[in-house]
């Protein structure tokens, strides 16, 4: 069993975010000290200025930029909520405390900085995202969303209070939850020489009492769904510091096909951002052809379905392994969908120890029948 | 079968029993009634002398009437011209007597209201009325009085003189009314604040039974020019009024009768006119008799054929005419087309800046604007429209226009929708002028005229009168184009306001943020920057 370290990467990557809070700063601040107008350029976020990048596998935002101007009347106060947002992040990272985004909204109203809705507060962090290059998470923004992790990883904490302090991901058996102390931690030392990401509870717990963690040597990820941006960044710290390969279980409908996808390719709305994919992770299932192959209990697909089939079909990110568009076509064709929990008509063990080896090693993805 | 009988009435009897037509409806009515008729008689009086009206008026209680009517002793007094005193008994006494009947503009018209109100508060109370005045002369004449309703004559029950030492003129009105002030409260209130609006020369002072002390005090003191007597215009006579001329004429000849009786009607205006009716006849030695349109009038009646001056037979004498001929003259003057058309002398409008005093004093209008419109007539009667709208201020939102009808300085009070302003107001597209009834918005219309084309003997509301509407429908557009102005250049003002505020409410912000995150120590200087959005602004503007 190797062990792996990747130390000093969370250190590190403090130290550049609150330099480029900082550098924003000091930019508003000399243009007011000459005597102009503060501005603010970044990318912008338009619709028609993200694309899809097919070399790093994920949305880009295009040349296309936008100015935000203290001038402009219109501007001036999302400009102040931004210099703001950018004051408080600040102040979260130096002294290392989290928040939410629900959080940013009610701690405004203490500077006397109000938010009009939830919706203006975000918008204002997201263009502190696109200004500054960084996520949210990096500013200790979280989400509320929880996902959780499970498997022999150990990691450092750095969060205040727990600094140096290690724990072992399969110390609790229902999990760790995938939080900003977790997702701030250092990387110390693992066995595992995979990650199997799975969207749902159901699954996730089974694989831990049947002990996939051991049998297959792997990190268990549970996304609950849509995995949120957080964990999407663990999985790619995962794939990056441990240099491990990443699989993907999700159910066999185009949602869930597209799960997988946002792990692997990231979002629209996150295209200022990076870090945030996974591009050489890989969809293990459950296939379309899973479904004939393994002869499961389906249920038809409706409408809804169907159209989101047809969109994934002509989506860019569904261009460059041949793999999606030949599901997406079977699903077409057979006009079925499958949940993971329908390998149970085999046995409870039956996914663990016949279809999942299965699926791991089928290395040639999609040929194999 | 029963016989009829037959019985001669006064005219004071005449208007006791009819006396809703002069307002005297009800117990409320009547003491609003009673109360306008005596402020309005002291008004003329003191303006005949151009001299600021200072008025008085006190309402006392004096015991209880009926379930909801009680007796109170009703005192106006004036410095006006005051009334020789071989006058006073029928001017307070005698129906239909009075010093106005002449054609000029003032409130009182009809030698009536001062007596209605003495009748009405006689016949309530059985009580006679006291009336002390005097001209500045060195005495002072005191009347005790009572109406003889059957013979329409003055009763005079005691008469005293008094020495006028302090050389005092005006007079003094007392008698006690039956009616119920209560209700007639809100509406007298109204009265008082509308007679000072459009009378703001004047000093009014009310002291109401409770003891309670209204005044409205002048804001200025200039007067309009008081307006000048005329004589009738040929469009507005009846076959009465050419009766009653002939009768009195001392002309024998119709030429002089018709320039010395009648408004703007010279030498050849009355030659032309005696033609074009027939009462005389023009001829040319070559053409013999000619017809109207044959005759040139430009350098003395000539023939348009062959330029010979015409000769004109007889005029004829007035005093010789027969009942038929004077109906045919009647409606010859209705129908020739070349009279002149009244001028605007016999008038006394209060003039733009005098309604602008009035209006500010009593609504203190953040904007306002009058407008007063040429001469026009109706009927051969001038009349003037003067027009204002105020806007803000202490004008109240109520969800429509507010509007002050006014006719020869007179508030109207009843009938509002019966009005002919008020239809103009409401048939205007005032979106066109982006304003909306929902502003606070105050429309003052004032018509002066010599004879204001009252609907009902009321004298509460206009008659639509296509002349008169048309003239205040123009008033209308002109004023409301420019509130229109003014409100979107107020817009403007608001808007840039609001903007400068913008910018120092988040600059100071970006500062104080941009300082702490920098890890700077001192905040940059941000007035410059607050100062040329201002500057910007003021060029603006
Ligand atoms: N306060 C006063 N000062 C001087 N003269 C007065 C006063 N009150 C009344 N008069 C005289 O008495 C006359 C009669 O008044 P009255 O109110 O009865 O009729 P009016 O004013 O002529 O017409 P109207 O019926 O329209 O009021 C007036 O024309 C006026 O000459
Ligand atoms: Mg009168």
């Amino acid at each position: 069993m190797t062990q792996k370290r990747s130390k000093g990467v969370i250190a590190e990557k403090k130290n550049e975010i609150m330099g480029s809070l900082k550098k924003l700063g000091t930019q508003i601040y000399d243009q007011l000290d000459s005597g102009v107008f503060p501005t603010i350029t970044m990318p912008s976020r338009s619709t028609d200025n993200i694309h899809y990048d097919p070399d790093i596998r994920q949305y880009v935002l295009g040349e296309r930029s936008v100015t935000r101007s203290a001038r402009n009347i219109r501007h001036v106060k999302p400009f102040t909520q931004l210099a703001w947002a950018a004051m408080f992040s600040n102040e979260l990272t130096f002294h290392r405390k989290t928040s939410t985004l629900r959080d940013v909204y009610y701690s405004a109203q203490a500077y006397n900085m109000t938010f009009k809705d939830q919706q203006e507060s975000n918008n204002i962090i997201t263009d502190l995202e696109t200004a500054t290059g960084r996520s949210r998470e990096d500013f200790n923004i979280f989400p509320e969303e929880r996902s959780a992790v499970f498997g022999d990883l150990t990691i450092e904490y750095t969060v205040p209070g727990y600094e140096g302090k290690t724990l072992n991901l399969s110390s609790h058996p229902d999990g760790v939850l995938i939080g900003p102390a977790l997702t701030s931690s250092e990387f110390a030392s693992t066995t595992a020489d995979k990650v199997i990401a799975i969207e749902k509870g159901g699954l996730f717990t089974r694989f831990i009492e049947e002990n996939v963690h051991k049998k297959h040597n792997s990190i268990l990820v549970l996304t609950a769904g849509q995995a949120p941006r957080q964990t999407r960044y663990f999985i790619r710290r995962l794939h990056d510091e441990l240099k491990i390969p990443v699989y993907i279980f999700t159910d066999g409908d185009p949602w869930g096909m597209h799960i997988a996808m946002v792990i692997i390719s990231g979002s629209a709305n996150a295209a200022h951002l990076r870090d945030l994919t996974t591009p050489d992770a890989i969809w293990s299932g459950v296939w379309a052809s899973d479904i004939v192959n393994y002869k499961l209990p389906t249920d038809p697909l409706d409408d809804v379905d169907i159209k989101r089939l047809h969109e994934l079909q002509r989506d860019p990110r569904y261009q460059g392994d041949p793999l999606w568009q030949k599901e997406i076509k079977t699903f077409l064709k057979i006009r079925r969908k499958a949940e993971q929990e329908a390998f149970s008509r085999y046995g409870l063990t039956y996914i663990v120890d016949e279809y999942l080896p299965a699926k791991l090693d089928d290395k040639n993805k999609g040929k194999k029948k | 079968m029963a016989q009829a009988t037959f019985q001669e009435i006064s005219a004071s009897d005449f208007f006791y029993r009819n006396r809703d037509i002069a307002g005297f409806t009800n117990p409320s009515r009547a003491i609003f009634a009673a109360i306008r008729e005596l402020v309005e008689n002291s008004l003329d009086a003191a303006e005949s002398l151009k001299i600021p009206p200072d008025i008085y008026v006190r309402l006392s209680f004096e015991g209880e009437a009926s379930r909801d009517t009680q007796i109170y002793k009703l005192r106006v007094e004036d410095n006006g011209c005051g009334i020789q005193p071989r006058f006073i008994p029928s001017a307070f006494g005698q129906v239909l007597y009075g010093s106005k009947y002449k054609l000029k503009q003032m409130r009182g018209t009809f030698g009536l209201g001062g007596k209605m109100a003495v009748l009405y508060g006689q016949i309530m109370t059985h009580q006679p009325a006291y009336v002390t005045s005097s001209t500045g002369s060195a005495k002072i004449y005191s009347f005790k009085l009572m109406i003889d309703i059957q013979r329409n004559r003055p009763l005079i029950l005691d008469r005293k003189v008094l020495i006028n030492k302090e050389q005092w003129r005006g007079t003094i009105v007392e008698f006690t009314i039956e009616g119920d002030y209560l209700r007639a409260r809100s509406k007298i209130l109204d009265y008082f604040k509308q007679t000072a609006m459009v009378n703001p020369y004047a000093n009014l002072t009310f002291v109401d039974p409770k003891g309670r002390l209204y005044k409205f005090n002048r804001g200025t003191i200039n007067m309009p020019e008081p307006p000048k007597e005329t004589d009738p215009h040929p469009y507005g006579v009846d076959v009465e009024l050419l009766q009653r001329l002939i009768h009195i004429t001392p002309h024998k000849n119709m030429q002089e009768f018709l320039k010395n009786h009648f408004h703007r009607v010279g030498d050849i205006t009355a030659q032309k006119f005696q033609v074009f009716s027939g009462l005389t006849t023009a001829s040319c030695k070559k053409h013999g008799k000619l017809a109207y349109q044959d005759i040139n009038w430009s350098r003395g009646p000539n023939c348009s054929r062959c330029g010979e001056v015409l000769t004109l037979s007889a005029y004829k004498n007035p005093k010789k005419l027969s009942h038929q001929e004077i109906v045919k003259l009647m409606q010859h003057l209705k129908k020739f087309k070349e009279f002149l058309p009244p001028d605007a002398s016999c008038l006394s409008p209060l003039g733009e800046e005098l309604l602008k005093a009035g209006i500010i004093k009593e609504l203190n209008p953040e904007y306002l604007v009058v407008k007063q419109r040429k001469p026009s007539t109706y009927a051969g009667h001038p009349f003037i429209i003067e027009l204002g709208i105020a806007y803000g201020g202490d004008i109240p939102k109520k969800g429509s226009f507010i509007i002050y009808r006014f006719a020869n300085k007179i508030p109207l009070l009843y009938d509002e929708a019966s009005d002919v302003s008020y239809r103009v107001i409401n048939a205007m597209n005032w979106r066109r002028y982006k304003v909306s009834p929902d502003m606070p918005i105050a429309i003052v219309v004032h018509i002066c005229s010599t004879k204001v084309p009252y609907k009902t003997v009321g004298k509460e509301f206009i008659a639509d009168r296509p002349e008169v509407r048309k003239e205040v429908a123009n008033a209308l557009r002109e004023v409301s184009r420019q509130l229109q102005h003014f409100l979107s250049k107020r817009e403007h003002v608001d808007r840039e306001k609001r903007r400068l505020s913008v910018f120092a409410k988040y600059l100071p912000r970006i500062a104080e943020f941009s300082t702490t995150l920098a890890g700077k120590e001192k905040q940059p200087d941000i007035q410059k920057l607050i100062k040329s959005v201002q500057k910007y602004d003021t060029e603006k503007k």
